[in-house]
């Protein structure tokens, strides 16, 4: 086995891993205002689908990203006005939209099935991506990718550092305490899920024009709900997030390079890789309470009524 | 005057004195019109008269005796589905995997089937229907035990299952039980007839399994209001604190709901491949288990709900197999229909515990 191999493997983990950063760090948002909103999903099938759409028509990828993040926020809008005002069971609406969104997806976008579309190009940094070996393993990827790293930089500064982090965390641990000290805590919550649906549309949108760049029912083949599982994983905090995100990435390639590395398993086995090692590293997590019940945010997937 | 700004919409939301029983019976019903009238909206968008469209989709599926026939056959696995998930969600276990123990029923019950139903004689029908449920049962322990043991989220791993079984039934009919003789198609050799489940009315597919399903509705209605684990199971979905503290072990309850709610999916499988499709093959259901999530909440997780909601989700599959054909409209309309169904049930049960003031804009 060579190097130049294994530097593939790598680089190929670190695209598969992009979409989950995506949605997980907007999932993640979402999370920490104390809204649990299982339609990730949904929300991705959405945005890979009207990304594609508008990238196909538009043959501009920047307005695919926009249109998918706009699509994912619509789409979490809905999720929003029924959890939010509306007050309905977070699960149940949660399940509903990722229903609702492979419905939509499916039926919006028959027309796009099978249409070619040009992916997203790696960037071109001068001198550094001609480099050996450190070229092709750190600067040889498209721009969503560094874009993951810096969102991720953001999110975890926002959270820690600024007010707007604590207002948000505030949300999420207590809404009556942030009502009582005049915090809007429904608005913030809409904000949260908005962005949770954004980033969930642009991860969908990555799947569909950067890492298989087309079309197809389904596509996401539950990558919204290992992307959920890794707000768990992750226990709620950015970097860890990105860490299981990359796990992951690398779990979903080896089992794609897993033959010619010669593994033999029934190619169906080792397909089944990523949902195991979800359930797995979820049970790895939550077998100690304490990681759990510590870092949670605190009024997860409850509903809040102001009481006027 | 900032505190008189505050509310800028001329309706505000207000808790009932007390739960409205009009909305309770209600809020299903007009749910179910609300997606009517959004399908009639689509049809229009998309440029075919509602009006003609409405007799595809709803009318002439149903016209014929064989078309209620597959009425209630798609109504079989959707119904036993969802009245075992109608049980796990009423105690708050939330098992949203019936899709997955719906495949490994369908590969337990149907690989038993295959593999020895020529030595069952007269009680191939039985074994493998036992068998399936069993397999639904076994798929459905992996989350009872994790949450149970670990508390891991029941969520997660009983959908990841469904991914993993969908892969093993693949692996299944792709490899050691693919039909020799099957011109390398991955499906196995068609179920001999002893295995076959028996058909309901000349002249229709509908099977036992339907009569079945009847069955089990009033089995868990039996169970829901009368029996001490039913009562159990539903006090600890309302107050588990209160459950707690009345010594009803919560463990239990999950054990039991993920056993019945798996179990009667492994059913709904092991009936569909010992029903109409007759063998097994890669894809044994159109979504079948997640479909019946839906119909859960509409059917408001009572067992006579649960039977109404079923119909009509059934309809709803047929009347898009109909579109499909007559109006060149995608399956998935269907899909849409069902999700939009299930928000809109959602905003209707709001009404019954809340109403809708009109409120003096100051």
């Amino acid at each position: 086995m060579s190097l130049a191999v294994w530097v593939t493997i790598a680089a190929s983990a670190v695209g598969a891993a992009t979409p989950l950063i995506f949605a997980a760090l907007g999932e993640l948002i979402t999370e920490r205002a104390g809204v649990l909103n299982l339609g990730v999903e949904g929300m991705m099938l959405v945005g890979a689908m009207s990304g594609f759409a508008v990238g196909v028509s538009s043959g501009s990828l920047l307005l695919a990203y926009l249109a998918a993040a706009a699509c994912g926020m619509l789409i979490a809008l809905l999720f929003g006005v029924l959890t939010l005002s509306l007050q309905t069971n977070q699960v149940a609406t949660g399940l509903a939209l990722t229903l609702f969104g492979v419905g939509l997806s499916a039926f919006a976008g028959r027309s796009f099935v099978g249409l070619p579309i040009r992916p997203l190009p790696p960037l071109r940094l001068p001198v550094l991506t001609d480099l050996p070996l450190v070229g092709p393993l750190l600067f040889h990827y498209d721009a969503l990718v560094y874009l993951s790293l810096l969102l991720c930089a953001l999110i975890a500064w926002v959270l820690r550092r600024t007010r707007v982090g604590l207002r948000l965390r505030a949300v999420g641990e207590s809404p009556q305490m942030a009502h009582v000290l005049g915090e809007p805590v429904i608005r913030i919550r809409y904000i949260a899920v908005l962005f949770g649906g954004a980033m969930s549309g642009i991860a969908g949108a990555y799947l569909s024009t950067s890492l298989t760049p087309m079309w197809t029912e389904g596509m996401s083949a539950g990558r919204g709900w290992i992307a959920l599982a890794l707000v768990v994983f992750g226990t709620w905090k950015p970097w860890r997030v990105l860490a299981g995100a990359y796990l992951f990435g690398a779990v979903t390639v080896l089992q794609l390079y897993a033959q010619g590395l010669g593994v033999h398993v029934p190619s169906e086995f080792l397909s089944m890789l990523p949902y195991a090692a979800t359930i797995i590293v979820l049970v790895v997590i939550c077998r100690d309470p304490k990681t759990i019940l510590l870092n949670q945010p605190g009024s997860l997937g409850r509903s809040f009524h102001p009481g006027y | 005057m900032p505190a008189l700004k505050r509310y800028r919409w001329p309706l505000r939301l207000e808790r009932r004195q007390k739960p409205s029983t009009a909305m309770r019976i209600w809020c299903a019903p007009l749910a179910a019109l609300a997606m009517l009238a959004t399908g009639l909206l689509v049809f229009g968008a998309l440029g075919k008269d509602p009006v003609a469209a409405f007799r595809v989709f709803f009318v002439e599926p149903l016209s014929s005796l064989y078309g209620v026939g597959e009425l209630l056959l798609k109504a079989t696995p959707l119904m036993l589905c969802a009245l075992g998930l109608a049980i796990s969600y009423r105690a708050n276990v939330w098992n949203i995997g019936a899709e997955g123990q719906l495949t490994l029923g369908a590969i337990t019950g149907g690989g038993v089937g295959l593999l020895y139903g020529n030595t069952l004689g007269h009680w191939a029908q039985p074994v493998v229907l036992v068998c399936g449920v069993l397999g639904g049962m076994a798929w459905a322990a992996i989350p009872a035990v994790l949450r149970t043991r670990f508390r891991t989220s029941e969520i997660f791993v009983s959908l990841m299952l469904v991914y993993i079984a969908q892969l093993l039934l693949s692996y299944l009919v792709h490899g050691p039980w693919r039909d020799p003789a099957g011109q390398n198609f991955p499906q196995s050799q068609p179920l001999a007839d002893n295995v076959l489940l028996p058909a309901l009315l000349d002249g229709t597919r509908v099977n036992v399994g339907f009569m079945i399903a009847l069955l089990l509705a009033a089995l868990s209605w039996w169970f829901g209001n009368t029996t001490a684990a039913g009562y159990r199971m539903r006090v600890g979905g309302l107050a588990p604190a209160a459950a707690a503290y009345a010594g009803i072990s919560g463990q239990r309850n999950i054990w039991l709901a993920l056993m019945i709610s798996g179990g009667a999916a492994g059913l709904a499988g092991v009936c569909e491949v010992a029903g109409p499709i007759g063998m097994l093959q890669p894809v044994v259901s159109p979504g079948y288990g997640f479909a019946a999530i839906i119909v859960a909440f509409l059917g408001r997780l009572h067992p006579l709900g649960v039977v109404l909601a079923s119909l009509l989700m059934s309809a709803l599959y047929l009347g898009g197999e109909s579109a499909q054909m007559e109006l060149q409209l995608p399956a998935s309309v269907s899909g849409l229909f069902q999700g939009a169904l299930l928000f809109y049930l959602l905003a209707a049960e709001l009404f019954i515990g809340f109403r809708l003031r009109r409120v003096q804009i100051a």
